[in-house]
């Protein structure tokens, strides 16, 4: 492992950090009790608009390193779940945690701080028109006050990361919806959150582009041991994230593997929203073998 | 709700913002690359329709009243009469009206825009205080720009007004100028700045106001738009009315 490691650390310096602290943190992470608090927890979570129920008295946690997959149709609360992490939204009743840390009554100064250990990944990027796709990704970094010899790498290393880094000098009028996307990603990706939300980033995408998106996501979830949401009402979002999981080669390359017959690794949760009630939690495997009328007709689209 | 209630409810939110963003003001990060942006989008880019609304408003001041003066045998006060309605009301309102109809709308529009396709969101995530970096310069900007503005307007009024009464009524510049300078007062000036200070807070805090609270898409844009510069615009010459009264009895009564 640690060798296989150092051979990439040399071709990729990104993959190579997290390898080297993989490589090191493998044992060690059994016993390590922050991995036992959860990345997100929701504790009876209601919220209305007037007088319509968005979430009623929603409960669930993510674990670190888990990505978990919430399904459900328009209007079923999905995006509402991830306003409230980050606190765009506040919750009439229940408990919000970040990190452990209870978030629910903290005001907008105290939510900049919790921010930072979050990315965010719009529905259709949500770029700043603007600014140019540079200016974009280095916002959060300009806004820390990070000096520009340090921000213009950073930049670079995250446009790399979705592939990218051609149209560093481009308005986000000139981008496709997919590279729109991906800036998207790269510019929620900065400054290494350990969380990313991702609120229907494949939505009006083609799939092979909806693809790279995925294995974005699973990369970030098998190589840097982020911890997600994903929001999505796409099967095939759902068969690619808790089917394959992202490794690095001996070339250095990283590659997808499907999970196979073999013991499944897959660290991905599927949670199903209806109406702002959960109907179902678990893996995909069980979603699939669910007997629930309205999960069959979501799964087999009638 | 009905009006009354949402209007108040109004009333109190876009108070709130405006005493936000000013709060903002003093405290680190100064966004102060914004502000000077701002300035030049609003001060600078209204200079032009500011200097033909003023010429040609003191030219038909001139062109209206000279008549009504020589009826009285009072032509030589025209200078006066010019003067004195355009530093006391023309020049404040008609280049805050000016102001709202150019840079209202479009304040209202780039943040509706930015609202409906979640950039004010995005910025709140990525860590930003989206009423410190748009509301805040764009609030210090119509505060600087709009006196500067409406000074502009009046002195070019005036001028405008002495074009016409030479060329087309016979009067000489000099007693054109000399009424012009015996009819001004210092407190005339005092009012005719204060006024268009509170104009500007207006402008600013009604547009962004409006333009945050964008609901329902591109629609939702251009409804905000259209509100924030037709309320504004009310407000500016409501606001003016009970100004200029205010003016009245903290200055003292003006004799001329």
């Amino acid at each position: 492992m640690s060798e296989l490691a150092t051979n990439i650390a040399a071709t990729h310096p990104m993959i190579g950090e997290i390898s080297d602290h993989a490589a090191e943190s493998t044992f060690a992470e059994v016993d390590d009790h922050n991995r036992v608090t959860p990345a997100i927890e929701f504790r009876n979570v209601h919220l209305s608009f007037d007088d319509k129920k968005v979430l009623d008295n929603l409960s669930f946690k993510v674990m670190r390193g888990e990505t978990k997959i919430i399904l459900g149709g328009s209007g079923g609360g999905k995006s509402t779940i991830i306003k409230i992490v980050l606190g765009l939204l506040k919750p009439d009743a229940g408990r919000v945690l970040v990190d452990g840390e209870d978030i629910t009554n903290y005001n907008e100064v105290q939510m900049m701080t919790v921010r930072k250990k979050i990315g965010m990944v719009f529905q259709e990027g949500a770029l700043f028109d603007s600014l140019s796709v540079y200016e974009n990704v280095a916002y959060r970094l300009n806004e820390q006050g990070v000096p520009p010899e340090q921000i213009e790498p950073e930049v670079r290393r995250m446009l790399r990361f979705v592939n990218l880094e051609d149209a560093i000098d481009k308005m986000p009028a000139e981008l496709s919806g997919g590279m729109r996307r991906r800036v998207g990603i790269a510019r929620a990706l900065i400054g290494d959150p350990k969380i990313v939300l991702f609120d229907e980033p494949t939505a009006g995408l083609d799939p092979p582009t909806a693809r790279t998106i995925c294995e974005l996501a699973m990369k970030l979830r098998d190589l840097e041991d982020v911890s997600s949401i994903f929001v999505t009402h796409e099967m095939n979002n759902l068969t690619y994230l808790c089917s394959e999981y992202a490794v690095v080669n001996e070339a250095g390359e990283v590659v997808f593997e499907r999970e196979g017959e073999r013991l499944c690794l897959v660290n991905s949760k599927v949670m199903m929203m209806r109406q702002g009630n959960i109907i179902f939690s678990g893996t995909d495997e069980s979603l699939r073998n669910a007997e629930d009328p309205y999960i069959q007709k979501f799964l087999r689209g009638r | 709700m009905n009006f009354a209630t949402r209007a108040l409810l109004e009333l109190q939110e876009t108070t709130l913002l405006a005493a936000r963003a000013a709060r903002g003001l003093f405290k680190r990060p100064h966004y102060v690359p914004e502000i000077i942006t701002q300035m030049d989008l609003i001060g600078v880019g209204s200079l032009t329709i500011v200097l033909l609304t003023g010429f040609f408003t003191g030219g038909v001041l001139t062109l209206q009243t000279f008549p009504t003066l020589a009826f009285y045998g009072a032509q030589s006060q025209t200078g006066r009469l010019v003067a004195i309605s355009l530093v006391r009301e023309l020049g404040p309102v008609l280049t805050a009206l000016m102001v709202t109809g150019r840079v209202g709308s479009a304040i209202a529009a780039e943040l509706g825009s930015m609202t409906v396709s979640q950039q004010i969101d995005a910025m709140r995530a990525l860590g930003t205080d989206p009423i410190r970096k748009l509301v805040g310069p764009r609030l210090v900007a119509l505060l600087v720009s709009l006196p500067l503005l409406t000074v502009i307007a009046d002195v070019v009024g005036i001028g405008g007004g002495g074009v016409v009464a030479t060329g087309l009524y016979g009067l000489t510049m000099d007693q054109y100028l000399t009424s012009v300078r015996e009819g001004i007062t210092s407190d005339d000036i005092i009012g005719g700045v204060i006024k268009p200070l509170c104009f500007g807070v207006i402008i600013a805090a009604i547009a962004c106001y409006k333009g945050l609270s964008t609901e329902g898409g591109t629609v939702g844009v251009g409804r905000a738009t259209t509100r924030a510069v037709v309320l504004a615009s009310i407000v500016v010459i409501i606001t003016d009315f009970f100004l200029s009264r205010g003016l009245q009895y903290l200055l003292g009564m003006p004799v001329a």
